[in-house]
């Protein structure tokens, strides 16, 4: 197990790439489903105060 | 099969239709990178040249892939809006260029860690290296310029142009590395010849590419969704939505 975490003297550089990668993925799935989401709320407050406004 | 087509390209059943879509690209995009990490982390043999270090391949060649594969999405759907007037296409468009400046952030990012220990240095301007640094600051031009602009259809056209003008970067990115003398190593995969590759190491970087791809389709859905959102606001379809 050490043997493979230290990847063969490379365990930084193959660490950080694998573990960069994942984090920016991750963060682009949440901030595209988090975007769609607020859309959708704001698009709602709008239409009920619209509604508001037009009897 | 135009019947077909055309149903998809209305905004409501598209709307429905990514929806649906989304969870299953993104299930078996998740599914494909456990396997593809497990293959290229532990069962692929080490290099004989970089030893163990030849492993950041698994997430760098992918990402340099989608970066190119999002932008010819970008640019396509953007020729499209142009030529058919098409919303959807536009919406198509405006969804890939967040996705393809992230993966081409983490090409340029993996490539920087992977060339320190194999090159001695994070950075060189070398033709690849600097054509891929072009097209991230064509995916963040393409943001900004659409950001700037106000009114959607200029938006639209405007972006659209820079879209289909930049294109001339990728086949650079591409065969930069056969035009000139260049740092970085030959092609892996693409070209006339057998892959320069043995099938245990090649396997779980198709696997990474197919992961990475899906992934990225799911994320087009989703933020194709919020396009039409966005430009169908004051559509009944959008009303009936938001209420129920």
């Amino acid at each position: 197990m050490t043997e493979f975490l230290e990847m063969g003297g490379y365990a930084r550089y193959v660490w950080s790439a694998f573990g960069l990668s994942l984090t920016v993925l991750v963060i682009m799935v949440y901030w595209t489903r988090r975007s769609l989401r607020v859309t959708r709320q704001r698009l709602a407050r709008r239409q009920q105060s619209m509604q508001g406004v037009g009897g | 099969m135009w019947n077909w087509f055309y149903k998809l390209a209305s905004p409501p059943h598209f709307y429905k239709t990514a929806g649906r879509l989304e969870p299953w690209l993104m299930w078996s995009a998740a599914l494909l990178l456990v396997v593809g990490a497990y293959g290229g982390l532990v069962t692929a043999p080490p290099d004989y040249l970089q030893g163990e270090g030849f492993r950041i391949i698994y997430v760098h060649v992918p990402s340099a892939f989608l970066s190119m594969f999002a932008y010819m999405v970008m640019a396509v759907a953007s020729a499209i809006g142009l030529i058919w007037r098409m919303k959807l296409a536009y919406c198509v468009a405006a969804a890939a260029a967040p996705a393809g400046a992230a993966f081409t952030f983490l090409a340029l990012c993996t490539g920087a860690i992977w060339g320190q220990p194999m090159w001695g240095t994070w950075w060189e301007w070398d033709p690849r290296l600097t054509a891929e640094l072009v097209l991230l600051f064509l995916f963040l031009g393409y943001i900004f310029l659409r950001d700037a602009l106000r009114d959607t259809r200029q938006a639209d056209r405007a972006s659209a142009i820079l879209a289909i003008v930049g294109v001339v970067n990728i086949p650079i990115i591409h065969y930069s590395v056969e035009w000139w003398n260049s740092i970085h190593q030959g092609p892996t995969l693409v070209k006339l010849e057998t892959p320069s590759i043995a099938g245990d190491m090649l396997w779980p970087l198709l696997v990474m590419i197919a992961a990475y791809q899906l992934l990225f389709l799911g994320v087009l859905m989703t933020a194709i969704r919020t396009q039409v959102l966005e430009r169908e606001k004051n559509a009944r379809w959008v009303g009936d939505l938001l209420r129920g």
